[in-house]
């Protein structure tokens, strides 16, 4: 697995009027149609009615709740030597158990819950980042731009993986709580490219010059004018970047670099893997935390390819 | 009221920044109150450039702008604020020029910043009072979004933004070109209008025949420098750049067909490093020479 | 050659409905006429040009015929009508500035082009030189990229790249409205010269602008709220318009020599309707000074003299 970049979500953003062209151009025809169909009111609308929305979120919702609630369920720790040694799922054990005895579900759905939390602290670090850098950016220009190109491009090359199994090996992470600010702190690069690309289009425009008459300054322009011009867009950001967390996550620790004094699906499979369970058949430590990775990331990546169709019309099949 | 010396904007173009596009090349003239002048040019004459630099959008390189005195080309926050209240701007593109995602009326609501001190009745005043000098019905646009209005109303209503703040000078770049031509006459008259209770408009256009509607005063550019300049009616009247005349007769009249022994349009040409000398051929008319009387 | 539109009803498909972009369009255009199609924007005068070559993907015909030179063009057929486009009907659409693709050159764009309709490129270079040279371009335009060439350029190349195949019916739409004033009198003057020379036998030229449709265009067709208005020759339209919007349109365009101080012109108050659910009748009905009783039921287009038609109760016989 590598820890390469997500696929990045498509740019038009719902309402793009026509821009006009040189001096001299009169009202566009447009047959007859309203512009910029109002983003807010009509998005549930849609995306009730998209299925791939509907699908992605369900399995998303689906797996939150395994993952508050499956832990309810059970009396065993994740870690707990609790009973006999690789046994196939039985009505004791749903899941059946690992070589050393533990519980097998009760290790996928604490996995789950640390894959939650990998998610959105990861996702939503760099989240923070990646706007942060790419609204500065795209919206001052100049030597700021300038400054912060390099400082994204440094980032985006240095290789993570190498970073973080340094990071692993000297910091000695324990908590999932500081993998995901470690994560969250390396992948905020391609957003912020992304983000800074939307706001150089989107400063042009000239209600952007009307709220600097206005005098409105620079901070408020951004979250007050193009922040929410952009919600769409942040929205499907955001939803990558968790996904993307939590894979990374799950490579991290299926390389054997995550925190080991507590459990996620990453680790479950890593154990599975060294301790051959693939050759002894023992499909049931495998297959869940696998599918649930695949499911999870899953859902999340196709809930966006349906939030992208929503967003911008013209993706729509009619 | 509105003084331009000397103005020039030079971009950095090229890798490494190595070479000069001058947009604006020493451009000078006035705005005076109650007095509308046109700036009129095609595409590329920098005359958008020379708006956004009146209105502080955009920094002069060289040269000064003064307003009522005060120099103004380098201004910073509190002081370009309070310029604010004195200068607006409207723009080409009514679409553009509201955020979409917001109520049209925000754009009235963005100058309460202006008027600290103003009670939310007397606001509502103040807004109703201005949409009406626009001529817009306060019921018809008040609480609508941007898509719901057209083209004209939404000019309109940038206008009456202007209003409510008392301004001495309006910026109008392009305004009408977007609009159709049954409301385009609408809003001219409206800046007809507004000229004669002592609004300034520096009016912005590349459309001659709007420029000789509205105008006192003219200003020819061409390249980013003034090839002739004067009162409307001496420049219309009697243009003696080759540059003014060609454009003239380019123009499509309605009433009668091109001159087909008339100039053509030239070759395009490269941009002049210095600016040509403006001589004063009679009282309120310029010419750029080297292409004065032939 | 000629074209016969009969009764032809285009909608567009939308989110809302279908917008009623043209309605029930009865005219016809003789062997080397130019005829301008005028009005504002939404009135459906670029729907009715594209239906005729069937360009846009989200137009619906939903009745009517066309006839060009005697034969039916299949318009509700996207490819039937494939085998006319570019070589009987050709287009040469709005912002055709950007219609050359940036990433490739000019040259590359028009062997495409052709060769997709079976043309080999080799036998017609000469020709498209020798076209090239006449508009004032040099032949190393075909080996330059779009971004090399300035806005006028670029009109003209897509001009004569649209044309090379002599078709009978060119639709030019909007060419001039991002052009700055010079390159409008030429691009033009280069309409009126194609006809000239018989690269196009007949053309429909679809702009806003009355003043240039004055200049180059042999008759006038006024366009409102997808109906039409009136149709005379240009002379006429402009100096003796009989339709209460064509005559209110005249009289609101400022000219050079017209001053506020001195002629206040006006404009006309409202705004069209919508074309979503027009209302039943004129459709200028709720901004026309002349409105009266009847006007509640829609006016046919008719012709009051030679070469003349009007859709209004006011000038009926």
């Amino acid at each position: 697995m590598s820890v390469s970049e997500p696929p990045q979500p498509g740019v038009a953003v719902a309402g793009e009027t026509v821009a006009g062209p040189a001096s001299g151009a009169a009202a566009v025809s447009e047959p007859g149609a309203t512009v910029a169909p109002h983003v807010h009111s009509e998005f549930l609308h849609f995306a009730l009615r998209n299925w791939k929305f509907v699908a992605g979120a369900t399995i998303v919702l689906a797996c939150l709740l395994v993952a508050l609630v499956g832990p309810l369920l059970t009396d065993n720790a994740p870690l707990a030597f609790t009973g006999p040694t690789d046994q196939p799922p039985s009505s004791e054990y749903w899941f059946g158990t690992t070589s050393y005895g533990q519980d097998v579900y009760s290790q996928f759905v604490y996995g789950l819950r640390a894959a939650f939390v990998v998610g959105s602290l990861g996702g939503g670090i760099a989240w923070v980042l990646g706007a942060g850098v790419g609204f500065t950016a795209g919206y001052r220009g100049g030597w700021i731009d300038d400054v912060l190109n390099m400082l994204t491009n440094v980032v985006l090359v240095i290789p993570t993986l190498a970073i973080l199994i340094i990071v692993a090996a000297y910091l000695q992470v324990q908590s999932y709580w500081a993998e995901a600010v470690i994560i969250g702190l390396t992948s905020w690069p391609w957003a912020a490219r992304a983000v800074r690309s939307q706001t150089f289009s989107l400063k042009t425009r000239e209600f952007v010059d009307l709220a600097r008459l206005s005098g409105r300054s620079t901070r408020q322009i951004l979250t007050t004018e193009l922040a929410p011009n952009m919600s769409s867009y942040l929205l499907m950001m955001f939803i990558l970047l968790f996904g993307g967390a939590i894979l990374i996550g799950a490579s991290l620790d299926f390389l054997g670099l995550g925190p080991s004094e507590s459990i996620s699906l990453g680790l479950m499979m890593n154990n599975a893997f060294l301790a051959s369970a693939l050759l002894l058949g023992s499909w049931w430590w495998f297959l869940p935390p696998g599918l649930g990775i695949v499911a999870l990331v899953g859902g999340l990546y196709v809930m966006n390819v349906g939030l992208d169709e929503v967003f911008n019309p013209k993706l729509r099949e009619t | 009221m509105l003084a331009l010396d000397g103005v020039s904007k030079v971009y950095k173009v090229g890798t490494f920044g190595g070479k000069r596009l001058r947009a604006v090349n020493d451009v000078s003239f006035q705005v005076a109150p109650g007095e509308v002048v046109s700036l009129i040019g095609e595409s590329g004459s920098g005359k958008s450039t020379i708006g956004r630099m009146v209105l502080g959008l955009s920094r002069a390189t060289e040269g000064t702008i003064t307003f009522e005195g005060q120099d103004v080309s380098r201004l910073e926050r509190r002081r370009l604020h309070a310029y604010y209240a004195d200068v607006q701007g409207v723009f080409q593109d009514p679409f553009s020029s509201y955020n979409p995602i917001f109520k049209a009326d925000r754009v009235l609501a963005l100058v309460k910043g202006f008027f600290p001190e103003i009670g939310r009745s007397e606001w509502d005043d103040k807004v109703e009072r201005a949409l009406n000098a626009v001529r817009l019905e306060p019921g018809a646009c008040l609480g609508k979004y941007p898509h719901q209005l057209s083209g004209g109303q939404l000019q309109r209503m940038l206008i009456a933004r202007a209003l409510l703040l008392d301004i001495k000078l309006l910026v109008a770049d392009e305004i009408i070109s977007m609009l159709d031509a049954s409301t385009r006459i609408d809003v001219l008259n409206l800046l007809g209008d507004l000229k004669a209770r002592g609004l300034g408009v520096l009016f912005i256009t590349h459309d001659l025949s709007l420029g000789n509607y509205i105008s006192d005063r003219t200003v020819i550019l061409r390249h980013g420098e003034i090839v002739e300049a004067g009162a409307t009616s001496k420049v219309f009247g009697n243009p003696l750049h080759p540059y003014t005349r060609m454009l003239l007769t380019s123009v499509p009249q309605l009433h009668s067909k091109w001159d087909a022994t008339a100039p053509r349009s030239e070759v395009e040409q490269t941009r002049e490093e210095t600016a040509a000398h403006l001589v004063e051929v009679e009282p309120d008319h310029l010419v750029a020479a080297g292409g004065g009387n032939s | 050659m000629s074209l016969r539109v009969d009764d032809l009803t285009v909608y567009y498909r939308s989110l809302r409905g279908d917008v009623k972009a043209v309605d029930g369009a009865t005219f016809s255009i003789e062997d080397g006429e130019i005829m301008g199609l005028a009005g504002e924007s939404g009135c459906g005068k670029s729907s009715l040009g594209k239906s005729l070559i069937r360009m846009d993907a989200r137009m619906k015909h939903v009745g009517g015929r066309v006839e060009l030179d005697g034969s039916e063009l299949p318009i509700a057929d996207d490819a039937k009508m494939n085998a006319f486009r570019f070589r009987d009907v050709s287009i040469v659409p709005q912002y055709s500035m950007s219609a050359l693709t940036p990433t490739r050159k000019v040259g590359t764009v028009a062997r495409e082009l052709l060769e997709s309709r079976d043309v080999q490129f080799d036998t017609v270079k000469p020709e498209l030189v020798r076209r090239l040279t006449l508009v004032g371009l040099s032949e190393d335009v075909l080996d330059r990229y779009p971004i090399e060439l300035s806005g006028g350029m670029k009109q003209r190349t897509v001009m004569v790249i649209s044309t090379l195949l002599d078709p009978s019916l060119l639709i030019a739409d909007e060419i001039t409205s991002a052009l700055d004033v010079s390159s409008q009198r030429a691009v033009g003057e280069l309409l009126v010269e194609f006809r000239d020379r018989g690269f196009v036998k007949s053309m429909i030229v679809i702009t806003h602008d009355l003043a240039i449709l004055y200049q180059i265009a042999d008759t006038i067709l006024v366009m409102y709220a997808g109906k039409l208005a009136e149709k005379a020759p240009a002379e006429t339209i402009v100096s003796a318009p009989r339709h209460p919007y064509t005559r209110l349109l005249i009289s609101s365009l400022p000219e050079v020599g017209v001053r506020f101080d001195e002629t206040r012109l006006a404009g006309i108050p409202g705004k069209p309707p919508s074309l979503l659910s027009p209302p039943a009748g004129c459709r200028f009905r709720d901004r026309c000074p002349l409105a009266f009783a009847k006007c509640e039921e829609e006016p046919p287009f008719v012709e009051i003299e030679p070469g003349h038609e009007v859709a209004c109760w006011r000038t009926e016989r």
